[in-house]
């Protein structure tokens, strides 16, 4: 890519620009005196269990990225949008970064109802959006966006991955209980878990269905029914405080002592909940990030990482830290590619959202590739709560590791449409112990 | 103040179509704060009886979810709207026929409840609204025309600064009427409203159902707006929101539920954008200054400063 343009293309271009509406066409676009990220977050809440540890994540980030000379020579400014106040103020939020602060890329959101809303945005505003953390199969699997991508796994590989562990660790379950949130993560993730569940392994019968109200406090009743039905294996994609709340309720009853909990999105809960947790239980941390990962591709960089946060903010980084991390490495890498494309020259909106598709690139555990249809491959790796001296808290032993690519719906494919067609083969086929 | 009413209309009026032309992205939160102004509306008729509600985000998010649930079907913001808005009168209607039996606490502590009761229905009937996630509701067309999305954002602009035009004038004719002035009535006196033959209750409900009316028609602008209806909308913070609103724009007269929806909005938008982890805050004190400096809220600083009178 030395070569200089030809006349003709000069000129093609230039027609190009004048023909198309001023929104789509590839302006020549200069470099910015600084590269800004509009990032929405829950900063206020009751996610904002997982919305400021990632601002904070990401702060941490940018000063590192600026400390070295910013992305492609350009220092980053990230500006923090709330997601609390609701979808019409988000919405309206997304048109102030792009048209009045000028942002060149959007990181969005943690809740999937944002994401549905302002996903479309992105097409409208010409904008990259990247979602770095929520988990809607919806977005992409009844969609098609020219400028979103998802730097981090979703739904279906985090809650099928756990159910492959559970199938091949305690292969004689026969009865199942749930207890989610009464809200579209709860419902979605329940109704991944069925479906695959009855391919994978037909005829557990499920003895009970709860979901407590969003925010509940006390789980007494949910907790004395479970004591009477005895199932195997209780199910739960709860996060937060009301997780908290749950196991210890239910430790307390010794719940813990007679059933199974598989806890896919545990991980961001267990530093809280400390010696409380109880161990032998089923754990997932929406991705391959455990503090106690044994082989990460990069140690020196996962603990760098880990440490920086520590010492800055005195706890472990959770895994929406790792999302946000994930995200601007994304963006990292994406506009490195773009500008290198253009041989220096800095990149459009649409250059530079052409750079994210297939995009390939490192974090500190693995790599993740950004699949055609914009969604991120990212590994999970599930274990067995469990203590040991290194953590003042319950981290996984005997993990397996489930490559994105073995757990995810192929591009096209709904995840419902897929997960049917599942064999129970899969439940030893898949994974791999590390 | 009477006079000036018109006037103080218009200059707003221009004030808004200036700052969206200016501002492509005030647009749109002027066109969610029209929305807000017009249901608002409904909360100040229902004050003019001295009742307070605390529950209309219920007609808003029925506004919405109408627009939501019948835009693959119809598929054109001109039908949408008023559908909205018989849908909303008629649920009126159904809950007004018991809520307006109450008084004071207890009116708009039903009011609540009822919110809150459709609230859990949006999130529990997961299978048909989608839950928390929300539906989302595609570009239309208004009145036959296939419009693109510049357009289509400064129709709906258009649509709701002429609706709240219109209304403001309906409902000022209505509160000037014998009808309206029943409501300020139940207000003193509720026994002398009936001895003099009228009937408390037949005012309210009148008043009630239209209230929820516009509560729809703004609920359909606000979904026609986002273009994404989620049941945080019938959340009961989102019925406070409204009642903030109406106190903040002042009940003297129509123009106050606009003022306060703008402030309101522009307020939020831009404490947002400076602090965004104290915006609450922000918007908190706005309202503590308004109670404590300004009790007829924006209208009343806005009457005194024409030198008129703002109830």
């Amino acid at each position: 890519m030395t070569d200089t343009f030809s006349r003709r293309e000069v000129l093609a271009a230039g027609f190009g620009a004048v023909m198309l509406p001023a929104t789509l066409s590839a302006q020549p676009a200069a470099r910015p005196a600084e590269f800004k990220i509009g990032v929405t977050t829950f900063l206020s809440g009751p996610a904002s269990v997982f919305g400021v540890p990632s601002r904070r994540a990401c702060e941490m980030l940018v000063d590192q990225i600026n400390a070295a000379g910013g992305i492609a020579g350009v220092p980053v400014r990230p500006i923090f949008v709330d997601e609390g106040p609701g979808t019409d103020h988000l919405v309206g939020e997304i048109r102030r970064l792009v048209q009045s602060e000028g942002v060149h890329a959007l990181f969005q959101s943690i809740s999937s109802g944002s994401c549905l809303a302002c996903t479309p945005l992105s097409r409208e505003l010409s904008k990259v959006n990247l979602l770095w953390d929520c988990g809607t199969q919806r977005i992409f699997e009844e969609g098609r966006w020219d400028y979103a991508f998802r730097t981090q796994g979703y739904a279906t590989p985090e809650v099928l991955a756990p159910l492959l562990y559970l199938l091949r660790t305690k292969p004689d379950i026969r009865t199942v209980a749930v207890i989610n949130q009464d809200y579209a993560w709860g419902r979605d993730s329940w109704e991944i878990w069925k479906t695959a569940m009855d391919a994978l392994k037909p005829g557990v019968r499920v003895v009970a269905e709860m979901f407590p109200r969003f925010g509940s406090t006390d789980f007494s009743t949910e907790i004395t029914r479970l004591l009477a039905l005895r199932p195997d294996v209780v199910y739960s994609t709860s996060w937060g405080g009301e997780l908290v709340t749950f196991i210890r309720q239910a430790t307390e009853r010794r719940l813990h002592e007679r059933t199974t909990f598989v806890l896919p999105v545990a991980e961001a809960s267990l530093q809280i909940l400390g010696r409380s947790m109880p161990e032998g239980h089923i754990i997932g941390a929406r991705g391959d990030h455990w503090n106690n990962h044994p082989a990460p591709r990069d140690p020196a960089a996962f603990n760098a990482f880990v440490n920086a946060y520590r010492q800055r903010f005195n706890e472990y980084p959770i895994y929406p830290c790792h999302h946000m991390a994930q995200a601007v490495w994304a963006l990292k890498a994406a506009v490195e590619k773009a500008v290198a494309a253009k041989s220096g020259g800095w990149p459009s909106d649409a250059e530079l959202a052409a750079a994210f598709r297939g995009l390939t690139f490192p974090t500190p555990t693995s790599t993740i590739t950004l699949r055609e249809d914009g969604q991120g491959l990212e590994d999970q790796i599930v274990g067995t709560s469990s203590f040991n001296p290194n953590f003042p808290f319950a981290v996984p032993k005997d993990m397996r590791l489930y490559p994105a690519a073995q757990v995810s719906a192929p591009v096209g494919q709904k995840s419902t449409d897929w997960l049917k067609t599942l064999t129970p083969a899969l439940i030893q086929s898949a994974g791999q112990s590390i | 103040m009477k006079r000036i009413e018109p006037f103080l209309a218009l200059a707003l009026a221009g004030a808004i179509i200036a700052a969206a032309v200016a501002a492509p992205w005030l647009r749109f939160v002027l066109t969610i704060a029209l929305a807000k102004g017009i249901a608002v509306m409904g909360i100040l008729l229902l004050l003019r009886a001295g009742q307070v509600s605390f529950g209309h985000a219920l007609y808003i998010a029925f506004g919405a979810y109408t627009v939501a649930f019948l835009a693959p079907r119809v598929g054109d913001a001109a039908v949408l709207l008023p559908l909205a808005a018989i849908g909303a009168g008629a649920l009126g209607l159904l809950i007004g026929l018991f809520v307006t039996r109450y008084r004071q606490i207890f009116f708009g502590m039903l009011n609540l409840a009822m919110s809150m009761v459709f609230y859990s229905l949006l999130e529990k009937l997961y299978a048909l609204t989608k839950g928390s996630d929300g539906i989302r509701v595609e570009i239309m067309p208004v009145a036959g025309q296939a419009l693109d999305r510049i357009a289509y954002e400064w129709t709906i602009f258009g649509i709701a600064l002429a609706l709240a035009f219109a209304l403001a004038l309906l409902l000022r004719l209505y509160l000037a009427s014998p009808m309206g002035e029943a409501l300020a009535g139940i207000k003193t006196r509720e026994t002398r409203l009936e001895f003099m033959g009228v009937p408390a209750r037949g005012v309210l409900l009148s008043a009630y159902v239209l209230s929820a009316m516009v509560g729809g028609l703004g609920g359909a602008l606000i979904a026609l707006t986002s273009r994404h209806v989620t049941p945080l909308l019938a959340y009961w913070t989102s019925s406070g929101e409204l009642v903030f609103i109406a106190i903040l724009g002042g009940a003297g007269g129509v123009l106050g539920p606009f003022m306060g929806a703008i402030a309101y909005e522009l307020i939020r938008v831009y404490a947002a954008a400076s602090f965004a982890d104290a915006w609450q805050m922000i918007l908190g004190a706005a309202l503590l200054l308004v109670i404590l400096f300004a009790p007829g809220g924006l209208w009343g600083m806005a009457a005194r400063a024409v030198g008129g009178r703002g109830r």
